[in-house]
């Protein structure tokens, strides 16, 4: 602690620190502390608000998934194979998070909505995405899937490739090195890579109320009691979603995070 | 179930690769020998035992094991066994798991109980067994990664200068140890190293593999010679060689306790007192800057004195190589003053000392 203070420029760094830091705390804890614990308690016991926040969940863990299954590969070749226009491609998986998410809405429309080819063949098969849980998971995918990539390629460009070299001559073929080897040593980076992303999704609003206002999601039900009812019916629905998003982050974060000095 | 020993053939072998290649290399590794690659310090080395081992495509030629063409076979195919220089143990397993991950779905679950166990038993490493590899010495990680690479039972061994990263005590012990386990195992080992007395202790062949620069960012290495280890060092091949060997005095000996704690090796009838812990079958050398001339006997502190006669005087500028017939053949460096003071010529009688302590029996 004495440290921080160690000298006088260090202490007035800490005090502009601090200033950020207040910044954030204090309105999530005035929005916290604003609402009784009887009032979030009616709050958690409204169907309208519960359903709105499994599905944002609900959504959020199938994007992330989907990443996980395509994301996790593409971070590995990345992070082992250098190829002609590889910082294009890495280029484009950051790209989402420099456009406006309403944009990104918007362009996933173009792609996915009721009238276009993709959207018409996914028709087929009963799949919807406009107004529907789909449309909710693509607009989460696209605007999180960045912070699993890059997590994921952080933690195999970590992994010595000598490792799995050495997997290989003890007659490990070339997925069983991945399996045996690298997955492991680089999981660590790719959960947290998987907690960030669930947690950007949860709170995704731009990109999703854009293809999917029904059925709502957490962000957008909140928006939605804003704009009808005022601040005062708002409130209780914000402070309720903070809460449950803090405790999941830190309890993920806690489980997930015990040896970060790694990553 | 392949063969367990297995000799290998390389042929006109060259690999491109960004920062280095490999032209037209031949190799002939006869089954159960030790075979060395030296060569100086740089990536050359490991760059050939990786393509060997199939981790890199190579651009020509062709790499046999045992007779068979393994030229394209992946890695996880050939039976090769790698050993890096900083051991590459997988830092999420036990030692127990790193030695068993090569026998999972090779060997039922028992037996790799049992094998693991051999084989720790074999390299000293049983109690090490439930112990994480960030935990270990580098000696035993050595000793580990020997254990992973051998439990499997390769056709082939490739050491990538396994003894470079330890201190000199480990590795003078670990030395001797790979030694051991070559005559106990009789697996065919190709060992790279830059250390010319490492290459000599262990090999039964020494190939010398010399780089050059090519272009700014680029280096190419070929094998200039392969031979044994006298052969390398009494005839070198070319400049290069000879300079890399540098002149030296190496004699494969046999040491015996004798009184006052020294050792005597005898060499060729010779006998040469040394400090060393070891007996048995050794080498010896002693730096040529090391041996005293003398006109006539002299008693002195040097535990060696001997006579002999001079065959040879070859100038070097400021210095001169001296070799003298005792038998065997010693060189001594003098300076070209001594040599005009002493009136030295070649048939002249000489005298020549050196201390036990400058003997280095390896």
């Amino acid at each position: 602690m004495r440290a921080l203070f160690a000298n006088k420029m260090q202490a007035s760094f800490v005090v502009l620190g601090l200033l950020l830091i207040l910044f954030v705390a204090w309105p999530l804890l005035r929005t916290i502390t604003a609402t009784g614990p009887v009032v979030l308690w009616q709050t958690l016991l409204d169907d309208e608000v519960r359903s709105s926040i499994g599905l944002t969940f609900y959504a959020s863990f199938i994007a992330t998934a989907i990443a996980f299954l395509c994301g996790v590969p593409l971070a590995y070749l990345l992070a082992r194979v250098d190829f002609p226009g590889k910082r294009l491609i890495e280029g484009i998986i950051d790209v989402p998070i420099v456009v406006p998410h309403s944009a990104a809405g918007i362009a996933l429309l173009m792609v996915f909505g009721r009238r276009t080819l993709l959207g018409q063949a996914f028709g087929l098969f009963g799949l919807k995405f406009v107004s529907a849980a789909p449309g909710i998971v693509i607009a989460m995918l696209f605007v999180s899937l960045s912070f699993l990539v890059n997590a994921a390629r952080e933690g195999f460009e970590a992994v010595d490739p000598r490792l799995e070299r050495v997997a290989r001559t003890l007659g490990a073929s070339p997925w069983r090195a991945f399996w045996g080897v690298s997955f492991p040593l680089a999981w660590r980076s790719i959960l947290s890579g998987m907690i960030l992303m669930w947690a950007r999704g949860l709170s995704e609003f731009g990109a999703v109320v854009i293809l999917a206002y029904h059925p709502m999601v957490a962000p957008v039900l909140l928006y939605e009691r804003f704009e009808s009812f005022g601040l005062r019916y708002s409130r209780p629905v914000a402070a309720l979603m903070i809460l449950i998003c803090l405790a999941t982050f830190v309890v993920l974060r806690l489980t997930a995070g015990r040896k970060r000095s790694r990553v | 179930m392949k063969e367990k020993l297995g000799s290998m053939q390389v042929r006109g072998l060259g690999v491109d690769l960004e920062e280095f290649r490999l032209c037209d290399i031949n190799l002939d590794v006869a089954a159960g020998e030790y075979f060395v690659i030296l060569g100086p310090t740089g990536a050359g080395k490991t760059v050939l035992m990786e393509t060997i081992a199939g981790l890199h495509r190579p651009l020509s030629g062709r790499i046999l094991l045992a007779g068979e063409d393994i030229t394209h076979a992946p890695p996880e195919r050939r039976g090769i066994g790698f050993v890096y220089q900083d051991y590459a143990l997988f830092p999420h397993l036990s030692v127990a798991g790193n030695i068993a991950f090569g026998l999972k779905r090779r060997v039922g679950r028992s037996d790799i109980g049992e094998r693991v166990a051999a084989i720790g038993r074999l390299l000293g490493i049983e109690h090490l067994l439930h112990r994480r590899p960030g935990t270990l010495s580098g000696g035993e990680a050595q000793r580990v990664a020997l254990a992973r690479a051998l439990v499997v039972e390769p056709r082939l061994l490739l050491l990538d200068e396994p003894l470079s990263a330890l201190d000199p005590e480990t590795r003078e012990a670990l030395q001797r140890e790979l030694g051991r386990i070559h005559r106990e195992l009789g697996t065919t080992t190709v060992h790279v190293t830059h250390d010319f007395e490492e290459a000599v202790a262990l090999g039964h062949r020494i190939a010398v593999l010399r780089e050059d620069r090519v272009g700014d960012m680029k280096r190419e290495g070929r094998i200039v010679q392969v031979g044994t280890p006298e052969e390398i060092f009494r005839r070198p091949a070319n400049e290069f060689v000879a300079r890399f060997v540098g002149v030296r005095n190496i004699f494969r000996g046999k040491a015996c306790p004798a009184e006052n704690g020294y050792k005597l090796v005898t060499v060729n009838g010779l006998e040469i007192a040394a400090v060393t812990e070891l007996e048995g079958s050794v080498h010896a050398s002693v730096r040529p800057e090391d041996i005293v001339l003398f006109r006539e006997p002299f008693l002195s502190s040097a535990r060696n004195a001997f006579r002999g006669q001079i065959v040879d005087i070859s100038d070097r500028g400021t210095v001169v190589y001296v070799t003298i017939r005792i038998p065997p053949d010693f060189v001594c460096l003098i300076t070209k003053r001594s040599l005009r003071e002493m009136e030295l010529r070649q048939g002249s009688q000489i005298y020549i000392a050196f201390k036990a302590s400058a003997v280095h029996v390896f």
